[in-house]
């Protein structure tokens, strides 16, 4: 029975935490800062922010709202959204972030993979990947937000990432994003058997049987926004579940 | 009362979220980045660490911060060293060829086993929220007030393997392969797990760090 862990996720629009469908279809949710301290009191084993209009705009507005979190929130932060380059990282690094998820600069320049492992190690390196289905059992990389497409196949993409030294992937479905109609099972599959470091899945969660669901794929650790942000489940309460389904999992705080 | 504890910083890495738990620990924190003035005034240290072992001996020896530390740990007070800052107190490590440690403690740095006890590949780098367990009694230790089974959060692909077993101070199983999680003699502690990004465990075991 593997470990997973469960990553609070929170999309970031300028000052705002959002939540869309597909990567689009944008609603604010509130203040992160505010969801940030809440789902770290409640267990999270991981927090993931993602400024969703970065790379559109090439900037990261999320310095700030990682600086404020990390003063008070003790489990590993992974920061996602418009990083390009070393500086960019360093800066992430220097507010307070553990990781940084990169889509894509690294397409547009993979080597940039393999100079973030080299300057701040693998476990550094997390990376970005959101699959759209293009086949019953292909999927394409997009970049911009599941915007553009790249014409490159996940598979193959996440090999060569992690021959470059990505030390973790965190895999988005945009068919499935906000959608709470589970995981894109045989997506997470392909991906778990192609590489060997972890890998997290996102998009889709909706209700508890999506836990048990995805357990087989070998997934190290699914990232959960919607049903949190809208409050339809709590973290110790999908914990809980977890535990109760014998999935190995880090208990939660109830509140 | 804000206790006095000094960060060695060897330029690899992010000291930052480190200084902050110790912070809010209750700790007057100190960040040093070279190793040429004398040691009076340290009370205790801490050795943090990610990224390459070759990388970080080889930084901390060009800022004479590795004669400092080996310095330091003779005169009794105590030192945490925290994931390859642990590794760092062994005698050497293999992650990308040959390279020597401190040598404060016995012992060499091992790649993770890449198979679990079932004979299946699993993944590397191992991270993930495991379970600590005790290999020694921990009263009076850095874990004193960890309950044995409590989980911490770990990320590294290289782990110790002290040549003693009464250096091990705790032990973590990744698919029934037995990971030194924490070591110590005397005044020298180590965490391989990120005790400050393990929760309030983490911090308990900061604050212990700090009450030493």
């Amino acid at each position: 029975m593997s470990h997973i862990r469960i990553i609070a996720r929170l999309d970031i629009k300028g000052p705002n935490l959002i939540k869309g469908i597909h990567l689009e279809g944008l609603r604010v949710v509130g203040d992160p800062h505010e969801h940030a301290l809440r789902y770290y009191a409640e267990g999270a084993d991981e927090l993931l922010f993602i400024d969703i209009v970065a790379s559109l705009y090439q900037r990261n507005n999320l310095s700030d709202i990682i600086m404020r979190a990390a003063d008070q929130v003790y489990v590993p932060i992974t920061v996602g959204g418009g990083i390009r380059s070393l500086d960019d990282v360093s800066r992430m690094m220097h507010s307070g972030a553990d990781k940084v998820a990169i889509n894509t600069a690294a397409i547009a320049r993979p080597q940039l993979v393999a100079e973030v492992a080299r300057r701040f190690g693998s476990q550094c390196m997390v990376l970005g990947v959101e699959a759209k289905r293009v086949a019953p059992d292909r999927w394409e990389a997009y970049t911009n937000n599941g915007r553009e497409r790249t014409s490159l196949d996940v598979v193959q993409w996440v090999r060569e990432a992690v021959d470059r030294g990505a030390g973790e992937i965190l895999l988005t479905s945009v068919d499935q994003e906000g959608t709470r109609r589970g995981f894109d099972l045989p997506l997470v599959q392909e991906v778990c058997d192609a590489v060997n470091v972890p890998v997290t899945a996102s998009g889709g969660f909706g209700k508890l049987e999506d836990l048990t669901a995805i357990e087989p794929t070998g997934v190290a650790g699914v990232a959960i926004a919607d049903a949190l942000h809208w409050k339809r489940m709590t973290l110790a309460g999908i914990k809980a579940h977890a535990a109760a389904a014998g999935l190995d999992v880090r208990q939660g705080v109830p509140a | 009362m804000s206790r006095p504890v000094t960060v060695l910083d060897y330029g690899i890495g992010n000291l930052l979220n480190v200084v902050r738990a110790l912070e809010h620990c209750g700790a007057a924190v100190t960040v040093r980045e070279r190793g040429n003035a004398c040691m009076a005034g340290i009370e205790r240290l801490v050795l943090p660490g990610v990224g390459a072992f070759g990388d970080g001996m080889a930084e901390l020896s060009a800022r004479g911060l590795d004669d400092l530390v080996k310095g330091f740990a003779l005169t009794g007070r105590p030192i945490l060293g925290i994931c390859v800052g642990l590794q760092m107190m062994f005698e050497a490590s293999e992650e990308m060829g040959e390279h020597a440690g401190l040598g404060l403690l016995p012992g060499r740095v091992k790649a993770v086993p890449a198979r679990g006890t079932d004979g299946q590949r699993h993944r590397i780098p191992h991270i993930g929220w495991r379970a600590l367990e005790s290999a020694t009694q921990w009263r009076g230790t850095i874990l004193a007030d960890v309950p044995p089974g409590e989980r911490v959060y770990f990320v590294h692909s290289f782990a110790a393997e002290p040549a003693q077993a009464s250096d091990r101070l705790a032990d973590v199983h990744y698919d029934g392969v037995r990971i030194c999680a924490a070591a110590y003699r005397d005044n020298l502690y180590g965490c391989q797990f990120h005790p400050e990004r393990s929760a309030s465990t983490g911090l308990s075991v900061l604050r212990r760090f700090l009450a030493l």
